[in-house]
């Protein structure tokens, strides 16, 4: 293949991956808590949903944007409510959220369904750095929610490795007793990350429906929010190896169109469409044995409903 | 918070554990959570311009205003019962199996190229041989992520939903193409099974010997439960799977087991769906029956009996459902629904733990 379809399907890899990345950098906020929110994928579609109509009706792709993380963010505080203050299950309730998600877009969007958007989100290059060979073209001919995440992943490392709130994130998911011991509110944390945490899904959902796309479909995240909580794992929690990781699952994305376009090969295309589900289990069995040899692993509080009676 | 108040002056509001689970909480909450999901429903219904008594009303005349409506509720019910007792053994031992749906269409698959391969075989080797297909590949499907899970500690939530993408795009592949029908003007379905390939249904319904499946697996499900060593070992390792292995239960050889159970059962439902239904294979065959069978498990506390009896309530959410469509309802006011239902449960649930106290606060 010549040069240029190469760098066309990297640039390819880096837009299809980067709602997976907003998704993934959400989850990781809530684990890195101590909540595992199973309901991205429901989360997403919201955002999706809520962020397409608001952009329609306002014609405005910023204003969708912004209503789509704030309706996720809302779904995200029903699940802190219930798993932080009513000490759910965690695992169900995740998928009470992503089943409640699926049916409240679906229902608040089938008068969306084949519209236009006025005005989405279109590739802006960024000058002087979008002229130099091969890495412009890949990395900085993107439209804006692209180049948010590359601000937002150094940040969130940042903020995680070298701050004292980051230290007290991570702490109230290691060892909440003993978060809690030293004076940091382990409940109102929580629920800050989930909070966050949603937003941050919701933003990838609008990414999809606002840039990717740009349309509504019933269920358009095809299970991009599974595969987002499977990264998390892939990615040890931590932000930079989950933008690496999704441009790996871009990567598949853009290289099954490629493929078929540039090879005559008929493979059926229900068989290309397999290969990120199959990619993500293949990739998180992988994980799994690496943190498992080499004893890192999930925040030891994970998935633990916080009872100050059970300390 | 309590040093700032005096004791026996100021009126709080507290979590006190109760020593011994509700049991009247038991009954009221589901009942209760159905109720307010349908407000949280008719709160979205009134928002987007529908009445919403007049839906629901419609929903209900949709189920018990027909002789057709009920035994559709039947019909309906039975993948819902199979699924949700697949589901729930496996919730039994905390093994979060979301991959019903794709054990369904495997199932279905199994039991299809059976028919399909074999057109001629009689009635009674024909419906056995799909019975065991739809079962095995069900099995398999479930068997699949249960071994890196009982290996490594692979998180099977994911697994098991990444597997049901596969297989309902693996059945797309078949009905799209090899498989699909030459007589079937280009819709994505097979040719019809032959007429031994069908299950047989009861007085003129099309309420087929399915129902008998689900029924007697729920008895099986009970006994194996309650009067087995391997049910005794698989409450065990629920309840604490650190007291299982001092027990000298194997946890691993237990994973695979209730997972190829748990499997088989979502596939035997798949089975019954084309041999008893649609009588051949067909894209989209279930309408999500794998994930709504989760909370069918969740909501009936797991247990076999009252998995049987809540199918029916959600296989009527659904007939309902599908009625009002043709006056514009959306499709997917019924997983809202359903999704609804399963947050109010979920939230209620701490009622049954915990009883909320009013009045002074008691001095530790």
């Amino acid at each position: 293949m010549e040069t240029s379809v190469w760098i066309a399907t990297l640039a390819a890899a880096i837009t299809a991956g980067t709602p997976i990345l907003y998704a993934a950098l959400g989850e990781i906020l809530a684990e890195r808590a101590g909540v595992l929110n199973l309901g991205v994928e429901g989360m997403m579609l919201v955002g999706a949903v809520t962020g397409f109509m608001v952009a329609v009706r306002t014609g405005n792709p910023w204003m969708g944007f912004l209503v789509a993380m704030l309706a996720a963010g809302l779904l995200a505080a029903v699940f802190a409510f219930l798993t932080i203050t009513l000490r759910a299950n965690q695992v169900v309730t995740g998928l009470a959220l992503t089943i409640f998600g699926t049916g409240l877009s679906g229902f608040l969007g089938k008068p969306y369904v084949g519209i236009p958007l006025p005005l989405s989100f279109k590739p802006v290059a960024i000058p002087i750095l979008a002229e130099i060979p091969i890495i412009g073209p890949v990395l900085f001919n993107h439209n804006p929610l692209v180049y948010l995440t590359y601000i937002l992943v150094p940040l969130l490392w940042y903020y995680f490795y070298r701050t004292r709130p980051g230290l007290n994130l991570r702490a109230i998911g290691e060892n909440p007793a003993a978060a809690d011991a030293l004076g940091v509110n382990v409940f109102a944390l929580r629920y800050i990350y989930v909070i966050i945490g949603g937003m941050l899904a919701g933003a990838g959902g609008a990414f999809l429906s606002l840039a990717y796309a740009p349309s509504w479909l019933e269920n358009m995240t095809a299970g991009r929010g599974w595969i987002a909580v499977a990264l998390v794992i892939f990615a040890v929690w931590d932000p930079v190896k989950a933008l690496l990781g999704s441009y790996l699952f871009g990567g598949v994305d853009a290289l099954t169109y490629t493929l078929q376009a540039a090879t005559k090969i008929a493979i059926p295309s229900f068989f290309l469409k397999m290969l990120p589900y199959i990619l993500t289990l293949v990739v998180l069995i992988i994980a799994t044995r690496q943190t498992v040899v080499k004893h890192i692993g999930a925040p030891g509080a994970l998935a633990i409903p916080y009872d100050r009676e059970e300390r | 918070m309590a040093g700032t108040s005096l004791p026996g002056r100021v009126p709080v509001i507290t979590w006190e554990k109760r020593l011994e689970p509700s049991r009247l909480t038991a009954v009221i909450i589901p009942v209760a959570a159905v109720i307010l999901a349908l407000g949280v429903g008719a709160i979205f219904l009134a928002a987007t311009g529908f009445n919403p008594l007049k839906v629901y009303q419609n929903m209900l005349e949709g189920v018990i205003g027909s002789k057709y409506g009920l035994s559709e509720t039947v019909v309906k019910a039975i993948p819902l019962m199979l699924a949700g007792l697949g589901v729930s053994v496996a919730f039994r031992m905390l093994l979060w199996n979301i991959g019903a749906e794709g054990q369904f269409y495997m199932g279905a698959f199994g039991a299809s190229w059976v028919a399909l391969t074999f057109p001629h075989l009689p009635a009674y080797i024909m419906l056995p041989a799909m019975f065991l297909a739809g079962i095995a590949m069900g099995g398999v499907w479930a068997v699949l992520p249960a071994l890196p899970r009982a290996r490594w500690g692979v998180n099977e939530v994911i697994t098991t939903l990444m597997l049901n993408y596969v297989a309902i795009l693996w059945v797309d592949y078949l009905v799209y193409g090899p498989w699909k029908d030459p007589k079937g003007f280009n819709f994505p379905l097979t040719a019809p099974f032959s007429k031994a390939a069908t299950l047989p249904t009861f007085a003129g319904t099309r309420i087929h010997l399915g129902l008998v499946f689900a029924l007697l697996a729920a008895v099986l499900l009970a006994i194996i439960l309650w009067r087995t060593r391997w049910g005794y070992e698989i409450r065990v390792i629920g309840e604490s799977p650190r007291a299982a292995r001092y027990a000298g239960i194997k946890i691993e050889r237990n994973i695979i087991l209730v997972m190829l159970l748990s499997g088989a059962l979502a596939g035997l439902a798949g089975m019954s769906e084309v041999a008893g239904i649609t009588h051949r294979l067909q894209h989209g065959i279930s309408p999500g029956y794998g994930y709504t069978a989760i909370i069918i498990a969740w909501l009936a506390k797991l247990h076999p009996a009252t998995i049987i009896l809540v199918s029916f309530l959600f296989s009527g959410l659904i007939v309902g459902g599908y009625s009002v469509q043709t006056s514009g309802v959306p499709a997917a006011t019924v997983s809202m629904l359903q999704g609804a239902i399963l947050f109010f449960v979920l939230g209620g649930e701490i009622l049954t733990r915990y009883r909320l106290h009013f009045g002074r606060k008691e001095g530790k």
